[in-house]
């Protein structure tokens, strides 16, 4: 390793990290139900679900903070699930700021190279470099409690960097912050993974975050992996409801599959992805509100029943004539004419759909 | 601050009067020898009186062992406390609670007589001189072990204080993460940051160990507090300027610990 070294930063080999059916559970919620996932040399994943899906779990096992019931955590093929946290080689940036309160900026980023027993002179030349690396140049001095929200990620940040970790590790790093600075921090971070190209996992219950900053995105629900794919792919196709439901806006309308197509507002559609195994079948169609069509028609037998201003969008809720409620995304200009109460007609692209089971 | 109205200037005047009366009427009482005026023999004569350097510094003694093993004891565990098992807090509390609730007298006559039982049943074991040298009269280390207990509530509830003040858990991780192992990261980030809990345990011990008197009395012991009240019966002024003396040492000590206090503070905040 070359921890202690202080070379202007040489990309060393970024390493793979890999979950092996880890099971964890505490009393009787299990945070992990065998969770199997590969994070590739230098990629920036995230870890998306709801709380208490045991994303962070997962990460703290990473960590070292936590132990697996069963299955390991491998790095670059080297079980370490029984190494303890000091020495497993992993930079963390925690949710809440967890700076030392009585250390200065510059303490705080070379703390973990006075651990490392670096020289006086060696450690403060590299904790410099780090906090200039993040922009902090001039903060040296200041004590965490002299800085923003901000500022303190920042600085946790090039702590987190200076023992030149094999893995980064951000636990919900922006969720304390707001939201102009998270958007800054956001992108601050993704360059600094590229330009250093270490293997980063981050958790986050954000799905924007995770969609706008990671490689891949893992959507993880109830201790288990739902789907690890690129951003656009988890939006596009979405492997199951769930993540369908989770990651973006999606509204369900009820259809009938019949010879692998479905009936869906009248027309026939094809289906994306697996065809459910009946030949016939009530099922829900599954759309984005983008993808909606909606036109006034004094004939329809749809409703709106609510219009939501957003900008250069508008997004309204119809209610159809069965009572199922769809989301739709109009352009402004399009939504003009249309409030609520209005009769209007809804439409389906031409398009594959996506189905699945018909809930409850 | 809130401004302070007449009823406050009220209250604070009765209450500087209830407690300021009372000491300068032991100064006067000192200081004013009848037939003689003001002189300071009362003072003077301190220093050379028999007993008082030996008794002070056997309670100066005790005080720093008891500090340190009540400290050694409680930092630790109340640290795993607060990380390991969060949900035994209220046990522990109660259990350091108890000291308050055990009047000294009772827990004296409790110690005295294991201390005469004890040699008997030990008698025939390699531990028979422990009994003897815990009562070794140049340094009573049994006091140091009853001072420790009646220290518990007063430390569980400064350090209890300090603890809440600092997020331990993220802190111990953040410097887990940074290659720090388990008592690097107790030493180098938790207990920098308890520091002002760590000096009020120390003080409120240290007081309560110069004033304690049944226990080192009973026990048959002549720290300083036992001094002072076996010389009052002789020596009348003479006592009374002793106590304010270790009042004024109190002062001292406290004013001390506040130095070191804010000291801390404004080098936190100089930029």
């Amino acid at each position: 390793m070359t921890a202690t070294t202080l070379e202007p930063a040489t990309r060393q080999e970024a390493a793979t990290v890999e979950f092996r059916e880890l099971r964890r559970r505490f009393g009787t919620t299990v945070a992990l139900d065998g969770l199997d996932l590969t994070v590739r040399p230098g990629e920036f994943l995230a870890l998306l679900g709801p709380s208490g899906c045991g994303k962070t779990t997962a990460l703290r096992m990473l960590a070292g903070f936590e132990h697996p019931d069963s299955g390991a955590v491998l790095v670059d093929g080297e079980d370490v699930t029984g190494v303890p946290s000091h020495r497993r080689d992993a930079g963390m940036v925690f949710q809440s700021y967890s700076l030392f309160p009585h250390l200065d900026a510059l303490d705080n980023v070379a703390f973990g190279l006075r651990m490392r027993k670096v020289r006086t002179a060696e450690r403060r030349a590299r904790a410099a470099e780090l906090l200039d690396l993040v922009g902090l140049a001039d903060k040296r001095e200041r004590f965490p409690h002299q800085l923003s929200g901000g500022q303190q990620q920042r600085v946790a940040l090039a702590r987190a960097l200076a023992l030149r970790p094999r893995v980064l590790l951000l636990d919900e790093p922006l969720s304390a912050l707001d939201a102009k600075v998270r958007l800054s921090l956001r992108e601050e971070i993704r360059r600094l993974q590229q330009e250093l190209g270490i293997t980063t996992l981050f958790v986050t219950h954000d799905q924007e975050e995770a969609l706008s900053m990671a490689d891949r995105v893992a959507v993880m629900h109830a201790g288990r992996l739902e789907q690890c794919a690129a951003p656009a792919e988890l939006y596009g196709r979405p492997a199951t409801a769930f993540v369908a439901e989770f990651v973006g806006t999606m509204s369900r309308v009820p259809a009938r599959i019949e010879d692998g197509t479905a009936h869906v507002l009248g027309r026939r559609l094809p289906v994306d992805g697996p065809v459910p195994a009946k030949d016939t079948a009530e099922v829900d169609v599954l759309v984005r509100p983008e993808a909606v069509g909606v036109a006034a028609d004094a004939d329809g037998d749809a409703r709106v029943i609510a219009a939501a201003f957003l900008g250069a969008a508008t997004r309204l809720t119809v209610r159809l004539a069965d009572g199922t409620e769809v989301k739709a995304d109009l352009s402004t200009h399009d939504a003009a004419g249309i409030g609520a109460g209005t009769a209007v007609t809804v439409t389906l692209p031409d398009r594959p759909v996506l189905v699945a089971e018909r809930k409850g | 601050m809130a401004r302070l109205n007449p009823w406050r200037w009220g209250v604070l005047g009765l209450a500087g009067l209830y407690f300021l009366i009372p000491l300068a009427a032991s100064v006067i009482f000192t200081v004013n020898v009848p037939g003689q005026g003001v002189t300071f023999d009362a003072y003077t004569e301190i220093l050379s009186a028999d007993g008082f350097l030996p008794s002070l510094r056997l309670s100066l003694e005790l005080a720093v062992a008891t500090i340190v093993i009540v400290l050694l004891l409680m930092v630790p565990a109340m640290v795993a406390l607060r990380l390991g098992a969060p949900r035994l807090r209220p046990v522990v509390e109660v259990v350091c609670s108890l000291p308050l609730v055990v009047p000294p007298i009772a827990y004296v006559a409790g110690i005295a007589t294991v201390l005469k039982w004890g040699p008997d049943y030990l008698s025939r074991t390699p531990l028979f001189m422990t009994f003897e040298a815990v009562q070794n009269p140049s340094f009573p280390f049994v006091l140091v072990l009853a001072y420790v207990v009646m220290a518990l509530p007063f430390v569980y509830r400064a350090l209890d204080a300090g603890l809440r003040a600092v997020d331990v858990r993220t802190l111990v991780e953040a410097a887990r993460s940074c290659g720090a192992a388990w008592p690097q990261a107790l030493v180098r980030v938790v207990l920098p940051n308890l520091r002002g809990a760590l000096l009020n345990a120390s003080f409120l011990t240290l007081a309560l160990v110069l004033g304690e008197f049944t226990v080192a009395q009973l026990l048959g012991f002549r720290p300083f507090a036992v001094w002072i009240y076996s010389i009052s019966g002789s020596q009348a002024q003479l006592s009374v300027a002793v106590s304010v003396l270790s009042l004024l040492v109190t002062w001292a000590l406290l004013l001390a610990l506040a130095g070191l206090g804010g000291r801390g503070r404004t080098t936190a905040t100089r930029g």
